[in-house]
Formats: C-alpha cells, structure tokens, sequence
C-alpha cells in the first residue's frame, strides 16, 4: 500500500470513531437521563445535613471546629490521627446520608438506563479501537512513531483517555462518568481532525530521536489521565455545590447528580487519578529536559512550551500541598487542579499555535 | 496533614508524625514579641505550607510573562524589535523586566524563597522522620474500635498465641511491637515519608545544579563552513558567554574540521508547511582533542551531539556560504574564500555582504541574497523557492567607499553604508548582479571582477560545558523517585489486643490508621484478619 492510502485510511478511521463516539456519547446520555429519572424522591432531603456544610474558616483556631463539621465519610480529612468516634466499620457514611445508591441504580427506568448504558460500553470500546488503528495506520504510512504533531499527538492522548476509560468500565460500573469522558474526547478528536489536521510526512530533523517516543508517549499518557482526573473533579464540585442548594434534593439537576458517586468520593477518585497522571508529568519534564540537551544544547531555556510545562507542573504541585494543608477546603484545592487542567489546554492550544520558541523548529 | 495537630489525642504523638512546621498552634502574642519573637515568627510563617503554597502559586504566574514577550537571553532580535515595535509599551515592560524574566530580581526572589521555605521546611522533617524510623511503634490505644478500621473476631488460641498469629499475618513489610504478650502495635510504610523528604531534598540539588552549570559553565556558538577548521579558542567564537566564574582564556584546546555537510529537505509531500521541510542534517568532522592528537572521524547531528574533553559540541543550524573571489581594477585578487550568508526563511533566502576594503582605488562592499533555488518573481524580485542548492545563484547590489567608517566593524553580515555610494550600470540604473556558480561578472567602470566558484554549506555549531550536568539529572531522577515512592506509598499501622474469652480462647480485635488519603485500609485490616483467623481456625464476628 502506498504512503497515501494508508493516510486515507487513517483518516477514515478517526471519521469512523467520531461518528461511534458521538453514538456512545449519547448513549451514556441517555443513561444518565434515565437513570436520573428513576431515583426517588428523598425524605426532607431539603435540609442539609449538619456534616454537608463546609464551615469557611479564616484562622488556625477555627480548624477544630471546622473538622467537627467534617463530613465523617470515607472522605474525611482527619488525617493520620484522625479518629471517628461514631464510625466503627470504616466504610463511609455518604451513601447511606444521601439516600442514594449511585453505583446501581433501581426502580422503573433503571432498567432502561443500564439498556442504555451497556450499547454505550461497546461503543466506547469500538471507538477505542477505531483510534488506535488510526493511529497505527498513520504511523505505517510515515514508517515513524506517530507522535510528531498536534494532531497526532492529540489522536495518541485521545486513545488513552478512552481506553483508560474502557478498561475500567470491565473493573467497575463508571457508567456515570461516561458522558463527561466521551464528550471532551469528542471535542478533542474532532479539533484534531479539522483545525490541526497535518498531512502525515517525515519528521523535523529535531525530532528524530527515540527520546520523542518516550516524552512524548508518556506526556500523552499524563494528559489522558489528567483530563479524566479533570472531569472526575468537576463531577466533584458540581456534586457539591448541588449539594448545598438549599433545594438539594427535589429539582432535576439534584437527582441527576445524586446518580454520580457521593461528593466525597468523587473527590477522592480525582486526588487518585490526579496522584497518577502527576509522577508522569514528572517524568515527562525531565525527559523533555535530557532530550533539549540533546537537540538543542541545552536542558532547559524557557522556551515558551517549557515554561508551560514547568508552569503546569508547578500549578498541580500546589494542588496536591493544598490538599496536604489544613484549613484549605477541598473545593478549593480541587479549584487548583482545575487551573492545572486550564494550563493544559491553553499549552495544547494557543502556545502550540501562536508563540514563538523552539518548538515551532524551522530549518535555521 | 497538619490536621493531626488539633486532632491530638493519646493515639500518637502528632507533631512526632506529621512534622510538618504548620502554624504555630499557640496564639500569636503581639504585644511582647521581641525581635527574637518576630524573628521566630517570621522563620514559621516562611516555612509554613501555607507560604509554600503561595510561593508555588506565585512562582507558576510569574514564569508566565517569559512566555508571551521575547526574551533578551534567547532572541535578542526579536526582543529589539518587538520594543521598537511598541514605543509607549515596550520601555516600560523593559524596565519591568518582562524580556528577562528568569533573571529579575522579583522571580529570583520567589524561588529563593521557596528555596529557604523548602530547606527550613524539610531539614526538621528530616530530623523527626530519622528519630521516628528509629523508635517502637507507638502505644496500643485502649478502644480499638474508634479508629478508622477495625476488625474483631473469635479465635481458639490463647492471647499470646493469638497474637503470634497476628504477627505472622502482618510479615515482613511492618516493623511490629509486641507489648505484655496480649497487645501488638505494627507499622509499615516509613518510605513515604522518606521519599517526600528525598523528593523535597533533591529539588534543592536540582536548583543546585542548575546554579553550578551556570556559574561555572560556558557556551559559544560560532559557524563553521565546509572545509574549514575551527579551534577552540575564545576570540574563534562568533558569540561566547562564558558563566561569572567560567574562565573564558582556559578552554579545552580541542579542534574541529567541518569535512562535509549533507542535507536533505522534503520534496514529495507538495502540501503547505512540508513542503520544504527539514528532514535530515549531517555534518561530518575530523575533531581532534589537542594539538598534535590523531584527529578522529565523527558525525554530528542534530539529536546527537559529539562529546569533547571538556565540552559538547551541538549541531544547531546550518546555511550556505558562497566561495566568491574578486578582483580589483588593478587586477590584483583582494578577496578569496567563503562568505557566510544567514537564512531568513524556510527556504534559505539568505543575505549577507561582501565586503572587500582592500580593493583600489575605493573599497567595495557587495550586499544581497544568496538564493539555493532561484527564481526571479515580479512582486518579490529573486527569492528562493526550495532549501536545497538546487539552482544556487548570487543577486548583489553594490556600494563602494568607506566600508569601516571610524573603524567601527558593524555586523558582518550588512553594510554600513553611511560614507559609501551605490554604484550604477553603465545603464545608469543601479547595478544588479546575478551569479551563478563558475561565473564571473565584470564590474562597471573598469572596477574589476566578482567570481562565484561554488556555493558551500556551513554548520551552525554550540559548544557547550556544563560541569553540574550529571549533578542536575541524578538529582532530578531522586527527586522522581522520591515523588513516586510518597505518592503511592502507604504509612499504615496495625494495633491488636487479644482477650481471653471465658471459655476458652481469645477475643482478638484489629484496628487500623493510616497517614493521609488510603480507601484500602478497611480491606487490608479485613484481609490481616482474615489471615490471623486462618491461622487459629475461629469464627469471625464483624462489628
Ligand atoms: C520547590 C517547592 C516545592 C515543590 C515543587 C513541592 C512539591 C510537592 C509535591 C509534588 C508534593 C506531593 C507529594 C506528596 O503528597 O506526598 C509535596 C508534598 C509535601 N510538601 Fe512540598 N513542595 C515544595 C516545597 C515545600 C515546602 C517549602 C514545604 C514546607 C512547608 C513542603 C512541604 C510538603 C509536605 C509536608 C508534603 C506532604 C504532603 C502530604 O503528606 O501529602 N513542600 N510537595
């Protein structure tokens, strides 16, 4: 097959899972809408409950008093002295507050949610392998590590993201996070086809080395994570501030986020993942540092994209100091996470295009 | 983490665990603090979490402003030019600081800050972690069943039989203590900490690394084209920046010949952006290491450097010099070799300038393009169409006169020509050279001749000597390890108290903490319990 035909049918294949993708998304969709429909009414769910609400403290002093009114859940931020008293068989207590049970919904439609979500699996896990032989297919037609540009490199960040996704759907039922994962990569793979779309060739002479294939594809991986950690951490806050509208508990938007996971695991879920993807980032700083000395004489010249990575790097180091901290609340550590992700996109996009550094190598 | 502090209970002793140097937990006196007690102050809010977080957050905004404006350090150019672009804006910005960020003092400021939080912060934590690794495990609290996990369960083994079960179940990952035959305290994880102190303490040594490469280092760039030698001595170097403590005079006396440079470019994909594009430099050298040594044949390329005693040598552009003579109106040969011309685009439309002071009876300064593909375009005039030496050719213009006027040099690669004239064609228009490689232009007004013998290739080359390079990686690579091994780590411990039951065997109950986030605990306990109660064959009651 010539060089051509194998891009065309790259091509084809990313069109393909675009237009899967878009199927499982709303199929994911329609479980959430279905399974939001089939919850019941709590009992004075209109009363927040005395653990809900997050006492703002602006002193030391208040730090007790605060942790009083902690959520005893599996969240609670006691730490390693942390004691509860009222909590013998530690397992946490926000199921059985809210009244929900998120992972397995019941009742008249949740039958149909889970018709609607087990389409969505497998179309997810079609997408997943569309990608993948995109991918495969394009690094075939240049006889290289497809990973020397935005499109590619997004095409590579997309694959992980959905199988990441994929294969934890066979662990757990994340049904619920479905939506959130699918419609972001559909917006990524969809920019990545039209706006940033590269016709497959050789590489720069600066990126012929096997350090790209290492910085880039554990840069690629980091991103996957981190833009799941993202979304899991938005399900959080939104969880939350639902949580405390004095209306919690009767509108629409209430039951459809109380068939997500309590707030407090939600968060707990994002600190994982976040724990995951920041040791890669790690790793993909310093690789990127060896590799610059190696193309470019010197490991570190804040070249635009450097100082982005460095600057993320920096934004997720202090997410993770604020989630250490005492008398900072989750929400607002979670917030940093968030800038962190915002970072992300902003070096993915603008920097990429419009700033001028190294990275844009030309001839000279 | 610091949480631990007001959640002191009989437990553990928190700030032994956690020592992290958190707000002072007593109430700031105001009126009687003394310059002592300022100081102190002064000392714990710096080396606080809190200001850790604000010097981090701090220290990500201010690196931003580098990427947006041009930086002196890198472009010089574009900075010069971006300030003349922006009259109003551009001195003010200067003044600021903002074309040199990573060397103002506000963000030196910052980091050394962080800095010294960081050393004031980990070096206590340092201290308490040794003492911590060292002592027993702490008391076994009197109710188990208020920590976080907890087991119970029956089992036909006396206390101390019990126990042994228990300890046999936690192997060898805790360290464990066995108190009066009936009660146990066990705990495992001490990496954790230890890798958060090894992360924390080799980012000092990164930051330390970095400082020595730039203190001591040096780098120069300087262009070499085919055929010529360079050695390394610093008035050689187009540019060289030698660190403060470098010395410039002392350079390994290393040579290097340019025997060949290969260059390749895109020529089947025709769409925008690869057309044209780079695919493949290489450069070939003869180095040798000092004068006399056997010199050595090596290929450099732009991934793979050629180390030196004493320096590396990078490979970081390359253009094309023309091999031109000229002769005077006297006949006398006055110029002789290549002249280097810079690229300005992708497809290395190159000026540069020839400048001729020894010709009679005025000096001449030839000024131009070297074009590799020439074409000549209405709109554009001659311009390059492809990188490669396709079609190579010369288009020059020329002035003659005072090419150095007060002895000032001026760029290399323009004329000054503030005491010269252009000259015409016998036309009476400006004169316009075109040369192609074996020609030979008469120049009018019987002013000599311009030949172009052939157009070379030249390789941009960076030397550079970093002594901490080595120091910089190793520190980064313990920084990695020590982040991985405190992220995912687990400080746990495991407190057991078996009691007699009345009619025989024991009542043996389980408790567990962990230090930070750990969803698994629960599990574990479970599991330990589950292997303790296999062992004395009992049955297993939940609380
Ligand atoms: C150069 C600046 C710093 C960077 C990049 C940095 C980065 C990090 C990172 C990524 C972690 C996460 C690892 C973990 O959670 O175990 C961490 C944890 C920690 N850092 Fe820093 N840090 C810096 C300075 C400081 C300073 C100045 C302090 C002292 C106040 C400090 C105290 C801590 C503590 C106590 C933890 C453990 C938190 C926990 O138990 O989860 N760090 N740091």
């Amino acid at each position: 097959m010539t060089r051509e035909t194998l891009e065309q049918y790259s091509l084809v294949s990313l069109y393909s899972a675009l237009a899967v993708l878009t199927l499982a998304m709303f199929g994911y969709v329609l479980y959430l809408a279905r399974a939001a429909a089939s919850q019941p009414e709590p009992a004075g769910a209109a009363v927040p409950e005395l653990a809900d609400v997050a006492v703002p403290v602006s002193a030391g002093a208040d730090v007790g008093a605060r942790l009083a009114t902690e959520p005893v859940g599996r969240g609670v931020r006691a730490g390693w002295a942390g004691t509860s008293p009222d909590r013998p068989d530690g397992v946490g207590t926000d199921a059985a507050r809210t009244g929900s049970v998120p992972m397995d919904p019941v009742g008249g439609s949740a039958r149909g949610a889970r018709r609607a979500a087990g389409p969505a699996r497998m179309l997810t896990w079609l997408a997943t392998l569309l990608v993948g032989a995109s991918i495969i297919l394009r690094g075939l037609s240049v006889n290289r590590p497809p990973l020397g540009n935005l499109h590619e490199f997004i095409a590579a960040a997309s694959f992980v993201v959905l199988l990441g996704f994929s294969v934890w759907t066979l662990k757990r039922n994340v049904d619920w996070l479905g939506a959130f994962v699918t419609a972001p990569v559909l917006l990524m793979l969809g920019s990545a086809t039209t706006f940033w779309y590269t016709e497959a060739a050789q590489l720069l002479p600066s990126l012929r080395s096997s350090w790209l294939v290492i910085h880039v594809s554990v840069a690629t991986i980091s991103v996957g994570v981190f833009t799941l950690a993202a979304t899991v951490s938005l399900a959080y806050l939104l969880v939350d501030r639902s949580d405390r509208l004095p209306t919690a508990g009767t509108s629409r938007a209430a039951r459809l986020r109380r068939v997500l996971p309590p707030a407090a695991e939600l968060e707990r879920l994002g600190y994982g993942l976040h724990v995951i993807a920041f040791p890669l980032w790690t790793f993909t700083l310093i690789a990127g540092a060896i590799w610059a000395r190696q193309a470019w004489a010197s490991y570190w010249n804040w070249d635009p994209k450097e100082v982005w990575t460095f600057v993320i790097w920096v934004v997720y180091a202090a997410y993770l100091h604020a989630r250490a901290t005492t008398g900072i609340s989750r929400q607002k550590a979670t917030y940093l996470a968030l800038a962190g992700f915002a970072c992300i996109i902003l070096n993915y996009s603008i920097v990429n295009m419009y700033f001028v550094g190294q990275h844009s190598y030309s001839g000279v | 983490m610091s949480d631990a502090r007001v959640h002191a209970d009989a437990v553990s002793a928190p700030q032994e665990l956690t020592g992290t140097a958190g707000p002072a937990p007593e109430p700031v006196r105001l009126p009687r603090l003394g310059p002592v007690g300022w100081g102190r102050w002064a000392w714990r809010t710096l080396t606080s979490m809190r200001t850790a977080l604000l010097l981090l957050l701090l220290l990500a905004v201010a690196a931003l402003p580098g990427s947006i404006w041009p930086q002196r350090s890198i472009n010089p150019t574009r900075t010069a030019d971006y300030i003349a672009a922006h009259p109003s804006l551009g001195p003010v910005l200067d003044r600021l600081g903002f074309f040199e960020v990573y060397a103002t003092p506000w963000f030196s400021a910052i980091y050394l800050l962080l800095l010294i939080s960081l050393v004031g912060c980990v070096l206590p934590r340092t201290r308490i972690h040794l003492r911590q690794v060292r002592a027993r495990p702490p008391r076994v609290p009197a109710n188990l069943s208020r920590l976080p996990a907890y087991h119970a369960l029956d089992l036909d083994l006396d206390p101390p039989e019990a126990i042994a079960a228990v300890r046999t179940a936690l192997g060898r990952r805790y360290r464990v203590d066995v108190r009066d035959g009936d009660c146990l305290a066990a705990e495992t994880g001490y990496a954790k900490e230890t890798g958060n102190l090894l992360f924390h303490l080799a980012l000092i040594g990164v930051i330390v690394g970095v400082a020595i490469g730039h203190v001591w280092g040096w780098k120069g760039d300087v262009i070499v084209p085919v055929g010529s030698t360079f050695s390394n001595t610093a008035i050689n170097y187009d540019t060289i920046n030698p660190g403060p403590r470098a010395d410039p005079s002392r350079l390994p006396p290393f040579s290097l010949t340019l025997d060949r440079f290969d260059a390749s470019f895109e020529d089947r994909i025709t769409s925008a952006g690869q057309f044209g594009a780079p695919r493949d430099f290489t450069a070939y050298l003869s180095t040798t290491q000092e004068p006399g040594a056997a010199p050595r044949q090596r290929i450099l390329k732009v991934n793979q450097p050629v180390e030196m005693d004493g320096a590396t040598v990078f490979l970081l552009g390359n253009g094309y010099a023309a091999d031109v003579t000229v002769k005077d109106a006297r006949g006398v040969i006055v110029y002789d070799g290549p002249t280097v011309f810079l690229p300005r685009d992708n497809n290395y439309t190159s000026p540069g300038a020839i400048k001729v002071p020894g010709a009679r009876p005025q000096g001449l300064g030839f000024f131009g393009n070297l074009l590799p593909t020439a074409v000549i375009t209405d709109d554009q005039g001659p311009i390059s169409v492809f990188p490669d030496a396709r079609d190579p050719a010369l288009a020059l213009g020329l002035y003659e006169g005072e090419l150095f006027p007060g002895g000032a040099s001026g760029s290399v690669y323009a004329l000054n020509t503030q005491e010269m004239t252009q000259v015409t064609g016998d036309d009476g228009d400006v004169l316009r050279i075109w040369l192609e490689p074996g020609q030979t232009v008469d120049l009018p007004g019987e002013r000599g001749s311009i030949t172009l013998n052939s157009i070379e290739r030249w390789a941009g080359l960076s030397i550079r000597h970093d002594p901490a390079k080595n120091l910089t990686l190793a520190a980064s690579l313990l920084a990695l390890g020590g982040l991985i091994a405190s992220l995912l780590i687990r400080r746990r411990r495991v407190f057991a108290r078996a009691i007699a039951l009345p009619g025989g065997g024991s009542r043996l109950e389980l408790g567990g903490l962990a230090k930070g986030e750990d969803s698994g605990l629960a599990d574990h306990l479970a599991a330990l319990a589950g292997r303790a109660g296999s062992v004395g064959l009992g049955s297993t009651r939940f609380n």
